[in-house]
């Protein structure tokens, strides 16, 4: 028994050196070869995998879409889960907290493909009427619905890194005078600093790494975000529309593993840097 | 990576019914697991998008010709369901365009077997636009002028077409690049130029139609069967400047009088032996020809059933 | 804390102190509505999705084969394939998950191997779904000969719920106070008897909890499986029990859904409203039995 448990400890390990070196060894290839450069694969933006003159595999405007349409999301997303945060830990009953916490871990369990099912039937219509775009399914859309998306997680993380934050901070503040605004303002936030800005890290993670309701809503197009009105195409949506139809084996299925391999390198920065804030956090 | 509120006490007969419910759980994993189904052969196709429907209409009405057999059907594009036959991870691939040279070779180097491919109907390429777009029909270099790099038509005005409702600017509606409408478009509109970047390239044929349906400025391909009356419109299209520009019907798509009408295909490893051989010519009778037109497509042709009924 | 009452000293609510808690005042009200606006739309945009798919809700939706071309009938085939994709992923998942958080709160000293046993976790939580997809498609379906099937999409399904089972369940574990394991040893018991008469009856409440929250992950997942097992159609008569073999691909809700949403022209309106309702459904009833397992788990004396 001892060995089995042993055994699945360590399987956690086994499993991410295994996709790692999994995703690694099938993107390799194409790169050591030097068929596709690893400079152009960052720095252009054009994409045609399956051209029959001149195939280009660049992903820069994927890379600027993941990160305008994440971008996006989190400037509405972080003010108000951190809002919410505050509200929670700070000024609500304790009976409607327990509800709007429920409330919360419900709205994190909705499906992505639902999200984008409502992004491309709800809230594409509501764009266009509201703002004249041509077209609805654009990063607006993709935005908000991440932003959907990353508020519960926002909310549950800053709110713990709230409660961390000793009592005595609190009682100290109030006992000088200060009002439940000032002690929010000048003790919590910069005692909580930290967790809230691992919040906020993982919000990010969550935005970047969502494939099915960005590629429902972002409009899918392969082109440099001028403005958040335009459609863009993001490094998840670009594996899941174009990866069954690429033979195993080909340049362009290794460098959708490639993209996976930049995807997974920029969630791991982003999670694990998260990761050590909150450690911090909890050290001290 | 955390939970919120995980947080437990203890409660002994709690325990008790909780390991029950697992045990439940894992007795229903076993069963899921040794489940003896509907029985019989299971047929997979897969490939493009555009038959997708067709294929699914025919596997729910064979499953009634044949309960034994169930057809499982999966779409992702041409060149999706063509790698997958050549891995032999289906049976049937489903194509709406023909197969590459380099596939055809892929086949012989790895598997050593010949791709058979069977016309099983055929389909027009429909160009659409909003139902409001005055615009009615359009010659393939103004299309590839609009879709391909360094084409030059930007704005509708180019056309001389004011569309009502405002927006200038076309909104291109393009396929994803697995899709075999994408390839064929790019091959016999573009002539094989690659697509300009930017076009909204959607993942499904049904896609492109609700786009252009909700877009008064959207110019979209994708097939005959997709038209939604009313809500989209599918213009008249020229092969060159000068000559007639004919609208997609089932008769001028029969006819080959329209320019960007294709084959669809199924194709098999080999030559089809047992249950496939049997679907393939049941798609091929009349039953299976009557779904083709239901779904939108184009049945074979009498002299290609003619074809048909003399080479077995 | 606003104890001031009036008095004619320096802390008398001067014009400072009243502008002070209109701020406060003001404080809560943006935080409330910040809170309030978040919920309010998504609460309408759900009512509006229910409203649209009202017309074809109803008991023979859920048990009926999709009909012609999938424009009219149920879902019954999708409801079927996710029970199933999401029962065996468990059945891997969460034994593994399990003993691996047992390993890690019960047996590992805090060495370098703990340490990269929990960074490995973290890592594996933060792996987005579509290089699980990659990594499913690569591994499974092709390195390992799985094939489309059952079950290359519930494995990779099981890889994608682990490192939450294995956080969640080691919570439950932390949560048993270190006192009731000394007891247990100082009675002569080993380590695997302590783990099995005290702590795992301490903690199975959150480790249940926290394994039937990934039913509901699992069950809305489409990115995984949609290059691993799920397909566009399969026919299955309505109503059939067990239709799928673990070595067939089969129909999942999030990837019906899809398919409605982008490939099937002319459906009937409500039935893409009506399949995303059933999902939202399934996914948001197992998270309340997880919640109010999770609470009345809580409610018992604590010691």
């Amino acid at each position: 028994m001892g060995l089995l448990i042993r055994l699945c400890g360590i399987s956690a390990i086994l499993f991410v050196m295994g996709i790692l070196l999994f995703i690694v060894r099938e993107a390799a290839p194409v790169v050591v070869s030097g068929r596709v450069s690893l400079v152009q694969f960052l720095t252009r933006p054009e994409w045609f995998p399956t051209s029959e003159v001149h195939r280009r595999y660049g992903a820069l405007a994927m890379i600027a879409g993941t990160f305008s349409v994440t971008g996006l999301a989190m400037l509405m997303a972080v003010p108000f889960g951190l809002g919410a945060a505050l509200y929670l830990s700070e000024f609500c009953p304790p009976r409607p907290k327990e509800v709007l916490k429920i409330v919360m871990e419900l709205l994190a369990a909705i499906p992505s493909v639902v999200w984008g099912f409502i992004g491309l039937t709800v809230l594409s219509r509501i764009i266009v009427t509201l703002t004249g775009a041509p077209v609805g399914v654009n990063m607006l859309n993709g935005a908000l619905v991440l932003a959907l998306m990353s508020v519960p997680i926002i909310v549950s993380i800053a709110e713990d890194a709230l409660k961390a934050v000793p009592d005595s901070y609190r009682e100290a503040a109030l006992a000088l005078g200060a009002t439940r605004w000032q002690v929010t303002w000048r003790v919590l936030l910069p005692a909580a600093r930290h967790g809230l800005l691992a919040a906020v890290l993982l919000g990010v993670g969550r935005g970047v790494g969502e494939t099915m309701a960005v590629l429902m809503t972002t409009g899918h197009a392969v082109q440099m975000p001028r403005s958040v009105l335009d459609s863009v195409r993001t490094l998840t949506a670009n594996i899941a529309a174009e990866l069954g139809e690429a033979p195993a084996g080909s340049d362009h299925y290794r460098v959708l593993f490639l993209t996976g391999v930049l995807l997974m390198v920029i969630t791991l920065a982003i999670n694990v840097t998260a990761d050590l804030i909150v450690r911090g956090v909890k050290r001290s | 990576m955390r939970i919120p509120g995980t947080r437990t006490v203890i409660e002994p007969s709690f325990w008790r019914s909780a390991l029950a419910a697992g045990m439940a759980a894992m007795i229903c994993a076993g069963c899921g697991g040794q489940s003896a189904p509907e029985g019989g052969t299971t047929l997979q196709i897969k490939g493009s998008d555009t038959m997708v429907n067709v294929a699914q209409a025919w596997a729910e009405a064979y499953h009634q010709v044949r309960p034994g057999v169930r057809v499982e059907v999966s779409g992702g594009g041409s060149g999706v369901g063509i790698a997958a036959l050549l891995r032999g991870t289906v049976d049937i691939a489903a194509s709406s365009r023909d197969l590459k040279p380099e596939e055809a070779e892929q086949a012989r180097r790895y598997t050593g077997r010949e791709v058979r491919s069977f016309v099983v109907g055929h389909d027009a390429l429909a160009v659409y636009v909003h139902a409001s777009n005055p615009l009615e029909e359009i010659a393939f270099e103004q299309l590839a002028d609009m879709f391909a790099e360094g084409g030059r038509i930007e704005r509708w005005s180019q056309l001389g077409v004011t569309i009502p409702g405002g927006g200038d600017k076309i909104i291109r509606v393009s396929r994803q690049s697995s899709s075999g409408t994408y390839e064929f478009f790019r091959e016999h509109v573009l002539g094989r130029r690659d697509f300009r970047l930017g076009s909204r390239d959607m993942n499904g044929s049904k896609e492109v139609v609700e786009l252009v349906a909700a877009t008064p400025a959207a110019i979209g391909y994708s097939g005959m069967g997709y038209h939604e009356p009313g809500r989209v419109k599918m213009l008249r299209v020229s092969p060159g400047a000068g000559r007639p520009a004919v609208a997609p019907t089932m008769e001028t798509a029969m006819s080959g009088e329209y320019p960007i009408a294709r084959s669809l295909l199924l194709l098999t490893l080999g030559e089809p032996e047992g249950e496939i051989r049997a679907f393939l010519d049941w798609v091929r009778s009349p039953t299976g020809q009557t779904i083709v037109r239901e779904c939108g497509y184009v049945p074979l042709t009498p002299d290609e059933r003619a074809a048909l009924t003399a080479g077995r | 804390m606003s104890g001031g009452t009036a008095s004619p000293q320096p802390f008398a609510p001067t014009a400072g102190l009243l502008a002070r808690r209109r701020r406060e005042r003001l404080a809560r009200g943006v935080f409330l509505a910040m809170t309030v606006l978040m919920i309010l739309p998504l609460a309408g945009i759900l009512g509006y999705l229910v409203v649209r798919a009202w017309p074809s809700l109803s008991w023979s939706f859920l048990v009926e084969a999709p009909a012609r071309g999938m424009r009219e009938g149920g879902i019954w085939p999708a409801l079927v394939g996710t029970i199933d994709l999401v029962v065996i992923s468990l059945a891997v998942a969460a034994p593994i998950g399990v003993l691996a958080a047992i390993y890690l709160n019960e047996y590992a000293r805090d060495n370098w191997v703990h340490r990269v046993v929990n960074l490995a976790v973290i890592t594996l939580a933060g792996v987005p779904s579509i290089v699980h997809a990659l990594f499913g498609l690569g591994a499974f379906v092709y390195a390992a000969r799985l094939g489309y099937s059952i079950l290359s999409a519930s494995l990779t399904l099981a890889l994608m719920t682990l490192p939450v089972i294995i956080a969640s369940t080691r919570e439950a574990l932390a949560s048993v106070p270190r006192s009731f394991r000394e007891a247990c040893w100082n009675v002569g018991a080993t380590r695997w008897q302590t783990i099995r008469a005290v702590v795992l009856p301490n903690s199975i409440g959150g480790i249940l909890t926290g394994i039937i929250l990934q039913v509901s992950r699992a069950a809305g997942e489409t990115a995984p499986i949609m290059f691993t097992g799920a397909v566009f159609y399969k026919a299955v008569r309505g109503g059939t029990l067990l239709p799928y073999r673990l070595d067939e691909q089969c129909m999942a809700l999030s990837m019906h859904l899809y398919t409605l949403a982008t490939q099937v022209p002319n459906v009937r309106p409500s039935i893409p409203y009506a399949t995303a309702v059933v999902l939202l459904a399934v996914v948001l009833l197992v998270n309340a039995a997880a919640i109010t397992l999770r609470l009345r788990v809580r409610t018992r004396p604590k010691w």
